[in-house]
């Protein structure tokens, strides 16, 4: 990623960049980011859509199963929804994503990077194993 | 302060929130970024898809600790990043456009424990981390723009509640 394009690797820094530029309003956060240099993280996250297209497309024998079939649903989308937020804020909140914090981070030895990492981790098991009966128990998983 | 403006030319050390007018705010060139940023893109695409990251039954079966699938996939990349990053420094590589490698290490805030157990609790019910919702949707599984739309407005939330947050 750095050889060829001189950018440090992020996805969730994508969201900032289509607030920025649909409707920066009067949040700060949003209005001083300078969205002209960042139009690259758009760029990426349509080559991501377009790559997972050819795979799902070209590249599968079976398609891929992304979601299970109970959360294509209507319970699914609010669920869904309600997921996207909390990675939305949580991911700007803590400053990146999973591709930013723990492989990026990790890899050039940034210690908050894997306090991060760790915390992303304390969230999932926490949802999984905690409150894992009240959002998948129907699911019988 | 936006980890998407890592610009290289710009000093690494630079932290913390500054005016936009003390920073360039131009469009990256064509061939220099725009294209390869494009390939690298479809190609992550490819390999998250393929290599199934972007499923939410191996995302649950993660936290769950049924599988070792994702934990063996962040593992090797995080090992190849770490593996080139040594070798970019140790032999003083520099980019197609002639830059040298700087990181700009990601300061400790408590953003970064909150927000990242939000986000954790956020990846659990989604099943997806930001790069996966793209590729869900570029793969034909429409469900996923509920994700995105619910991410943005995450953002949205973020930015109006940031004055507020410790």
């Amino acid at each position: 990623m750095f050889l060829l394009a001189g950018r440090s690797f992020g996805i969730s820094a994508s969201f900032q960049e289509i607030g920025a530029i649909c409707a920066p309003g009067n949040l700060a956060y949003l209005k001083n980011h300078r969205w002209k240099s960042g139009v690259w993280t758009l760029i990426f996250v349509v080559g991501i859509a377009f790559g997972g297209y050819i795979a799902n497309n070209f590249l599968s024998h079976v398609p891929v199963e992304f979601l299970p079939p109970s959360l294509v649903s209507i319970g699914g989308a609010f669920r869904l929804l309600v997921g996207g937020l909390l990675v939305g804020f949580g991911a700007r909140y803590a400053g990146g994503c999973t591709s930013g914090h723990a492989i990026m981070g990790i890899s050039n030895l940034n210690w908050p990077s894997l306090i991060a990492t760790a915390f992303f981790f304390v969230g999932g098991l926490g949802v999984t194993w905690g409150l894992g009966n009240l959002i998948f128990g129907g699911l019988g998983l | 302060m936006s980890v998407a403006d890592t610009n290289l030319e710009q000093n690494p050390q630079s932290l913390g929130p500054e005016p936009a007018s003390n920073r360039s705010d131009q469009f990256p060139g064509f061939s220099t970024t725009i294209l390869p940023v494009a390939a690298i893109g479809t190609f992550f695409g490819i390999v998250l898809t393929k290599s199934e990251v972007v499923r939410w039954q191996r995302v649950h079966d993660m936290f769950l600790f049924r599988e070792a699938h994702m934990y063996l996939i962040i593992a090797t990349g995080i090992l190849v990043a770490m593996v080139s990053i040594l070798l970019i420094r140790k032999l003083g590589i520099k980019s197609v456009s002639q830059k040298t490698y700087a990181y700009r290490p990601r300061p400790f805030e408590p953003g970064v424990i909150f927000g990242g157990t939000i986000f954790g609790c956020g990846w659990a019910i989604a099943g997806a981390c930001p790069g996966p919702i793209y590729s869900q949707i570029g793969g034909g599984q429409w469900m996923a723009l509920f994700t995105l739309v619910g991410a943005l407005a995450g953002t949205y939330l973020f930015a109006w509640l940031k004055p507020k947050l410790p």
